[in-house]
């Protein structure tokens, strides 16, 4: 018989091997979803995980690993604060998409004038855009206790029929031809997020960076990050110990909506270009696996970004050269989550071989 | 604009088929809810359902197959998140989001071959003089089987609840998972058994909406209709008479929202789409006021040791 037992502390050894050791069950289970495809397991598995980093073009895909990360990563830092103290933003993908639009809206109205301060204000309206879509959840739970989740994610919905209606009119080329989508913002200087694009940088890797040194010292320097860590630990102790809960939420919820929305509009002023009403690809219900993944800590989330991007490119190289289907990757990825929160157990009991069975 | 292309009976009519995906998927919710636990894998279980029951009856060609693979397909689903909440204890709301995820991608990589296919039609239940009735005839008389199910099933589930030995076990595992325990009952058996039972009715609300309501299959066809029927739930008190009028007042609003953008209102169509789901957060502010009707295990890990 066996039996679970608590342990009395998480073990750290193995909250920090779990996510290895899902990765590589992921991997298993994978290249058994390949058989049934009909791929090659080896070779599948290979394209995805070694050929963009080390492959014959890795050359070519090394930098398009820091783009697809740096949107995850920015995003999965916000979610991992509120996901610490059990505030559940599972709305990202619409505070993402508000703040493209902001940001974007704010960079169209000064075309084509050109101007160093132009690129500043679109990132500030990008957060504040996803700040502000973030804080209709927040204060409704503030105020009238309505559950974070469902509200999050109704206002995804919204969002993207917003996203359809300005892409199709308010933010429209006036010079495209009928065609749906903004201007493109990557033929327009002042308002590009790009650094270096030949290299794959743009700001928005630099902000992921500042977000996760940010997140790490508000987490293990700042009563603000205890409290959080508290309230999600032992929420009743924070009560006693004085937790106010309402600022608790509104600035969880808040600083999740504002760098989702900057994420956004580093996406939608560089490698996407412009508002189209399918600029969004679920970088905010993927960074729900890669806080997660990274076990809601900074570094673990900055190094789970990365191999979360790595499945999203060597997936799309895997699309081309062995015509595995693109749904296959989400299947992977939503697996890896799966074996993550099963393995959990291990980190907090400890199993025990019995011969007698438990009441 | 013409309103008066908007005929009443139709109305009503059509917003019973809107209705009822949303009543399945939220009465099954209902019971997983009264059980204690908190799956929010609905809409990842309605979309596996929804292209389950396609390829099983666009294979075999009879709907009524379709609708029961539907159903396994939810089912088994579901256990992967019974798996995980009631066997390796993992936190509900992380597992159920990750159904979700899951079930979005399976169903995407189920459903490539599948896009544009026909699938074979539902028979409708036509009593000879009850459906021929001027307007009570097409409102009550003259649908697909499948809705009445879902009716059956709210009144079975009210009664089950209500007024068996079952029900009150169940309730009781909801209320207090401890309780339950020392009571001698297995409070995870009962738990694995309403999951699955959620899961079942999330795949046939799926299948309803491929099959039937729409019938065809595109990818994350359902557009959120898991999440609302969560909503549902809240909405309805956790009662599911309530339920029921819940489903149909959104199954109103979306159908006549649907013929406000056919009829050519002022209004952009992109408004109108959204107007779903700003209702439904309306009214989850006006229901979460009292929350003394929620099972007061919800969303609890329950562990014999403890």
């Amino acid at each position: 018989m066996i039996s679970l037992e608590k342990r009395p502390m998480p073990s750290r050894t193995l909250s920090m091997a779990t996510p290895i050791i899902a990765v590589i069950i992921t991997m298993i289970a994978g290249g058994l979803l390949f058989v049934v495809l009909g791929k090659n397991p080896f070779e599948a598995i290979r394209t995805i995980f070694w050929d963009p980093l080390l492959g014959e073009y890795a050359f070519y895909y090394r930098p398009q690993l820091l783009v697809k990360a740096a949107p995850l990563v920015l995003i999965a830092i916000g979610l991992s604060l509120g996901f610490k103290a059990g505030i559940w933003n599972i709305g990202a993908e619409g505070q993402y998409i508000i703040g493209a639009l902001c940001g974007a809206g704010v960079g169209l109205a000064f075309y084509p004038t050109e101007s160093i301060l132009i690129f500043p204000a679109m990132i500030l309206a990008g957060a504040l855009g996803g700040w502000a879509w973030a804080m209709i959840p927040a204060l409704l739970k503030v105020k009238f206790g309505t559950n974070e989740i469902l509200v999050s994610l109704m206002l995804v919905y919204v969002a993207e029929q917003l996203l359809a209606s300005m892409s199709l009119g308010l933010l429209k080329n006036p010079e495209g031809m009928g065609f749906p989508g903004s201007r493109n913002l990557n033929d327009y200087p002042s308002a590009n997020s790009w650094i270096n694009e030949a290299a794959g940088l743009h700001w928005g890797m630099a902000f992921a960076f500042i977000a996760v040194i940010f997140a790490y010292v508000l987490l293990n320097r700042h009563i603000l990050g205890f409290n959080i860590r508290l309230t999600g630990e032992a929420p009743r102790a924070a009560r006693f110990s004085g937790v106010n809960p309402t600022r608790l939420i509104l600035f969880c919820l808040g600083t999740s909506g504002a760098l989702a929305g900057l994420a956004g509009l580093f996406e939608v002023s560089g490698p996407s270009g412009q508002v189209s009403i399918d600029f969004n690809i679920g970088y905010g219900f993927t960074a729900i696996i890669v806080a997660f993944l990274g076990r809601l800590h900074p570094v673990g989330i900055l190094l789970a970004g990365l191999l979360m991007a790595l499945t999203y490119i060597g997936g799309e190289i895997a699309q081309g050269n062995l015509g595995l289907p693109s749904a296959a990757i989400q299947v992977f990825q939503g697996m890896l989550l799966f074996f993550l929160l099963a393995l959990d157990l291990l980190t907090n009991f400890r199993i025990r071989f019995a011969a007698r069975g438990t009441a | 604009m013409d309103l008066s292309a908007i005929n009443p009976v139709l109305l009503v009519a059509s917003l019973m088929v809107a209705a009822t995906p949303l009543l399945l998927a939220a009465v099954g919710e209902l019971v997983v809810e009264k059980a204690g636990v908190l799956n929010l894998g609905v809409e990842g279980m309605m979309i596996v359902g929804a292209i389950s029951g396609f390829a099983i009856s666009v294979e075999t060609g009879s709907p009524l197959v379709g609708l029961v693979a539907a159903m396994i397909g939810g089912a088994v689903l579901s256990l992967l998140f019974a798996f995980l909440t009631q066997v390796a204890l993992a936190n509900q709301v992380a597992s159920g989001l990750a159904l979700t995820l899951f079930g979005l991608g399976l169903s995407a990589l189920m459903g490539q071959s599948y896009v544009g296919i026909k699938p074979p039609a539902m028979a409708r239940l036509d009593i000879p003089v009850l459906s021929d009735l001027p307007v009570i005839g097409p409102i009550l008389f003259s649908h697909d089987p499948v809705l009445y199910i879902g009716i059956a099933l709210t009144a079975g589930v009210w009664a089950l609840l209500k007024y068996s030995r079952a029900g009150l076990i169940l309730r009781a595992v909801g209320e207090s998972h401890d309780a339950a325990h020392a009571l001698g009952y297995n409070v995870i058996r009962v738990r694995v058994l309403a999951i699955m039972f959620g899961g079942a009715c999330a795949g046939l609300g799926g299948a309803y909406i491929s099959l039937i309501r729409v019938p065809q299959w595109t990818e994350g066809m359902t557009a959120g209709i898991g999440w609302i029927a969560l909503a549902l739930v809240v909405f309805a008190s956790w009662k599911p008479w309530r339920v029921l009028l819940g489903a149909y007042l959104f199954g109103g609003i979306n159908v006549l929202q649907l013929n406000l953008q056919a009829a050519g209102i002022a209004i952009p169509v992109e408004y109108l789409a959204m107007s779903p789901y700003l209702i439904t957060i309306l009214v989850l502010v006006i229901m979460s006021a009292d929350k003394s009707r929620a099972p007061a295990s919800l969303g609890r890990t329950f562990h014999a040791s403890q």
